[in-house]
């Protein structure tokens, strides 16, 4: 119980801090809105809705990686990282609360882009929503990882990108795939077990990230 | 309470803590001295566990939860006040009655009045005392205080004076400082880095 108490807490402050801020949420969402409007004039007249929806997973997975890149910042300012660590509370608290305001900051973002998306290209169904939320998860859960392994890096902004975009690929497979597949729940489950399996393991290992 | 014996630290092939031993018994005050890059902040890491020894042997008989920390960053959200800050801090150690415990601190350290301000608008010395509350908050059973004193003034050195003095005696102190006459009334052991 307590745990949840410290993801809770973790979070809460992570809203807080970007309430305040107002760092990344603004970044993203000028950047998914941005990058949208370009797709709308850079594609020819006629193209079909498939090369929409692909263009739609770069928007995501870019924005994404805003956020992300943003994520450690706070911590890395006056080195809270060291006093967070300290505390007694379990060290995957952190990153579970760090990628769970991660995820909101996204949602928050694509509750703009997504009707934007609508407007400009073509319709999206609960399949292709389901599998853009559980995209989403899935590259918070691994992208907060790798940010705070790329943030201990000095070439942090390089490295970011190089970590998380091939892990990425297969959310953009299964994003696509619930999008245009006629066998959309199939991706769907692909995404759900991709979600599964690297939350665990991003879980397990954030202690060994954070200390030496 | 804390024991090491050549412990030594490097970053690849730089070698930044050399065959140091050490010995502080429980409610000692030891007071670590050296020239710049002599590793007494090294020294602080690693005793806090947020460094690992490359070689020799530590043992550290607290956990985390009795153990407070003074870095050279406070350690503290530059966009969080003052409150907020702590109370962080106080639920992730599980501070018993947190409010008034976090209340007493910021009177203690003359920050009640900036309590509300964002951490960003403090002053350099205002934020050294912060991350001194945030330190002391959970009541640790050792303390490691990386150069405490600097950026404070006068009066905030008299604070910590007095603050240090009233616990002396009943926690363990691990000190580092450029001024250890500063401190010698306190001292139980001194350890000169070279």
């Amino acid at each position: 119980m307590n745990y949840f108490t410290d993801v809770a807490t973790l979070t809460r402050k992570d809203l807080r801090v970007e309430l305040r801020a107002r760092d990344t949420l603004p970044a993203m969402l000028l950047f998914v809105l941005s990058t949208l409007v370009v797709f709308h004039f850079a594609l020819p007249e006629g193209t079909g809705d498939e090369a929409a929806y692909g263009l739609l997973w770069v928007a995501i997975v870019f924005t994404a990686l805003l956020g992300l890149a943003r994520a450690w910042v706070p911590e890395q300012e006056h080195g809270v990282l060291d006093g967070l660590v300290l505390a007694p509370s379990d060290r995957s608290a952190i990153w579970l609360g760090k990628t769970l305001a991660t995820l909101a900051f996204l949602v928050a973002a694509q509750v703009v882009a997504l009707p934007a998306f609508v407007l400009f290209f073509a319709p999206l169904d609960a399949t292709a929503l389901a599998g853009v939320l559980l995209a989403d998860i899935g590259i918070c859960a691994v992208g907060s990882l790798m940010a705070a392994m790329a943030a201990a890096s000095r070439s942090r902004e390089v490295l970011l990108p190089l970590l998380v975009l091939p892990l990425a690929i297969p959310l953009i497979v299964g994003g696509v795939g619930a999008a245009i597949s006629p066998e959309g729940e199939r991706y769907l489950l692909l995404l759900a077990l991709y979600d599964g399996v690297f939350a665990v393991l991003s879980w397990a290992s954030f202690e060994y990230v954070v200390t030496e | 309470m804390i024991r090491a014996r050549d412990l030594e630290k490097r970053y690849g092939r730089r070698r930044v803590l050399a065959g140091v031993d050490i010995e502080v018994p429980p409610a000692g005050f030891a007071v670590v001295t050296g020239p710049n890059g002599s590793g007494k902040t090294t020294l602080l890491r690693v005793l806090a566990g947020l460094a690992a020894p490359t070689r020799g042997v530590l043992e550290v008989n607290v956990n985390r939860a009795q153990l407070g920390y003074l870095a050279h960053e406070p350690l503290v959200y530059r966009e969080l006040t003052a409150l907020e800050n702590l109370d962080l801090y106080g639920r992730l150690y599980r501070v018993p009655e947190r409010r008034e415990r976090i209340g007493m601190l910021l009177e203690r350290f003359g920050l009640w009045d900036a309590r509300s301000d964002r951490v960003s608008t403090y002053s350099r010395g205002m934020t050294q005392r912060l991350a001194l509350c945030r330190a002391l908050l959970h009541e640790p059973e050792l303390v490691l205080l990386d150069e405490p004193y600097s950026a404070l003034d006068q009066e905030g050195a008299d604070l910590l004076d007095r603050e240090l003095e009233s616990l002396a005696g009943s926690r363990t102190f691990v000190v580092t400082t450029h001024d250890p006459r500063r401190l010698a009334r306190l001292a139980t052991t001194t350890i000169a880095l070279a």
